[in-house]
């Protein structure tokens, strides 16, 4: 398929990118909610629920990955109920490493969405129902475009961040080829064994050329945002 | 169409406590920062949940806290111009515009008529970003007008402006509350906006109604003076235009005599109305020769209120007019000021400014 990438090095690429499309599109809803929710509500917990998205963030990712797997995994408290109700493995699955991904990103991606909404000035809000928008319709049409950058931003973070997981990832679902051995558990084999060198640079060249590529979308995006929300 | 407010409200160190009716026309409410105007507003408007209360626009009633009834701002079809503009910066100024005609059924000829009447058709393609404060103010005003209320707020529309962007906005309310039809609560803190504007005027002080009435009679009234600011209180007349003299005069007449006051932009035998502040008026027992002031009418003393100062407010008649004439009290005393005393008033011509007359459609 590349003219220099390995049949092996390219799947582990693929799956990557199909780990990290998943982990952030599923968890990108629950971010957007707890965002608005950390920015704009008082609850009884709110401080809680700050922790305990900042939670990530703070313990080892080898940590959370343990944990996801003593919860997640087929004897774990919820691992179990998944599969015995719905039929859902994670543990040493692709959609594990999605798991151990989403959460490693989710504060990353709550962080930037809590910022954009904190920039939303609520008076606009105030004005368009006054205009006679109901509560849903302002959200869509005055809150969400201007938070919107804001998203994108913190969804190409954490897209970046889900890409080069590491240690929570091999700690839930292992490496197995081809299942869930994403492109930083690629390198780390690849370092490992005699003769892997080369192929562990090109796919640290990818890596770098993909981490690079997000970080200028998202820097590219708070500015217009910044711009958007300016006089 | 009334619109009839009775509010309770309790905020940290402040409490308001109001009840007021405003009938179609401008009705301010006016009163110093820190009054409670802007909290009666967001109540109307559904804003914020008052306490107590019960408020009734043309019928319907928004809140009625007794019987746990409240509607919520999107239903009450009350417009609201808010004092920094508050558009929609993602948008443009067409589509900011449009926002609220998309619930209210608006068509394309209403935004014609609307944009045509603020002067805003060359601005349409453009952000808010990108205009200046006093066509934002006109914007807005557009795109409350646009969602079809059956009342519309100001809250101190034109308080962020300067002078010259005032002056540029004041006749676009004017012809607002002329040509819409539109029952409107202006809130203001400037006694000229409010003489030029409104019809009634709900003087708010501490939380509490200290006068309602219409602006005539409130504003001629020497007790209401110490609320209005001594140095702004000033009666407000009728007058209709009679001719336009070739010196750049322009004569008017009201029920006490005749008038002569800079040129004012109105036809002959139009209707204005015109703010006289108190402390532009001087008193003369025996009418007076050889005075550069133009207007020398006859006045009666109708009442005298003097408070702390130096001062004494002075109410007048002319004619059925009410007037205002601040003197000192020791004038007053050499004077022998009485109530039904007979004298005349004196008032320099150029004393009235442009922002004083305002054309009555």
């Amino acid at each position: 398929m590349s003219p220099w990438l390995g049949p092996a090095e390219w799947q582990a690429v693929l799956l990557s990118l199909k780990v990290a499309a998943f982990a952030v599109a599923a968890s990108l809803p629950v971010a957007l909610l707890v965002a608005m929710a950390l920015a704009r509500w008082r609850f009884p917990g709110r401080q809680v629920l700050n922790g305990l998205v900042h939670l990530p963030l703070i313990l080892p990712p080898v940590v959370t990955g343990y944990l996801l797997l003593l919860a997640f995994g087929r004897n774990g408290p919820v691992g179990g109920v998944l599969e015995q109700a719905f039929g859902i493995v994670v543990a040493f699955r692709w959609t594990g490493a999605a798991l151990a991904a989403a959460v490693m990103a989710f504060p990353l991606m709550v962080r930037a969405m809590r910022l954009a909404v904190e920039a939303v000035d609520p008076r606009l809000e105030e004005a368009a129902a006054t205009l006679g928008a109901s509560r849903v319709w302002v959200f869509l049409t005055v809150t969400l475009p201007l938070i919107l950058p804001g998203i994108l931003a913190g969804a190409i973070l954490a897209f970046a961040k889900a890409m080069g997981e590491f240690g929570a990832t091999i700690s839930f679902v292992s490496s197995i080829p081809g299942e869930t051995q994403t492109l930083s558990l690629a390198v780390y084999a690849l370092m490992q064994t005699p003769g892997g060198e080369a192929g562990a640079f090109r796919l640290m060249a990818v890596s770098v050329v993909l981490a690079f590529g997000a970080l200028l979308v998202s820097e590219a995006l708070a500015r217009r945002a910044r711009a958007g929300a300016g006089p | 169409m009334t619109l009839s407010v009775t509010l309770r409200h309790a905020f940290p160190g402040f409490a308001l406590d109001v009840g007021f009716e405003a009938p179609a026309g401008v009705t301010a409410l006016f009163g110093r920062s820190g009054a409670g105007k802007t909290t009666v507003v967001n109540a109307v408007a559904g804003l914020i949940r008052p306490a107590a209360g019960r408020i009734v626009a043309d019928g319907e009633v928004l809140v009625d806290t007794e019987r746990g009834l409240f509607l919520p701002p999107h239903r009450r079809r009350v417009g609201y111009v808010f004092q920094d503009g508050r558009l929609f910066p993602h948008l443009t100024v067409r589509e900011n515009l449009l926002y609220g005609a998309r619930f209210a059924g608006g068509g394309a000829a209403e935004l014609g008529r609307v944009v045509e009447m603020l002067g805003i058709g060359l601005l349409l393609g453009r952000r808010p970003g990108a205009l200046s404060g006093g066509e934002k103010q006109r914007v807005a005003i557009g795109r409350a007008l646009l969602a079809r209320p059956r009342l519309l707020l100001m809250d101190e529309p034109l308080a962020a402006l300067d002078g010259a962007r005032k002056a540029e906005i004041l006749p676009y309310v004017e012809r607002l509350s002329a040509e819409t039809r539109l029952p409107i609560l202006y809130v203001s803190h400037a006694v000229d906006e409010v003489a030029r504007l409104a019809a009634t005027v709900v003087v708010l002080a501490g939380g509490r109604v200290a006068r309602a009435g219409p602006v005539a009679e409130v504003f001629g009234d020497p007790d209401t003076a110490p609320l209005l600011g001594l140095r702004e209180a000033g009666a407000v007349l009728t007058a209709r235009v009679v001719a336009h003299d070739e010196d750049g005069l322009t004569e008017l007449a009201f029920s006490g005599g005749r008038l002569v006051v800079p040129r004012i932009v109105a036809a002959p035998g139009a209707a204005v109305r015109l703010r006289i502040q108190a402390r532009d008026v001087v008193l003369a027992l025996r009418e007076p020769q050889g005075l550069s002031a133009l207007n020398v009418f006859p006045v009666t003393v109708a009442q005298l209120h003097s408070g702390e100062g130096p001062g004494v407010m002075v109410a007048l008649k002319a004619g059925d007019a009410a007037l205002l004439a601040r003197v000192t009290r020791r004038s007053a005393e050499a004077m022998g000021l009485r109530e039904g005393l007979q004298l005349f008033a004196v008032l320099k011509s150029v004393a009235p400014a442009p922002a004083d007359v305002s054309a009555m459609l």
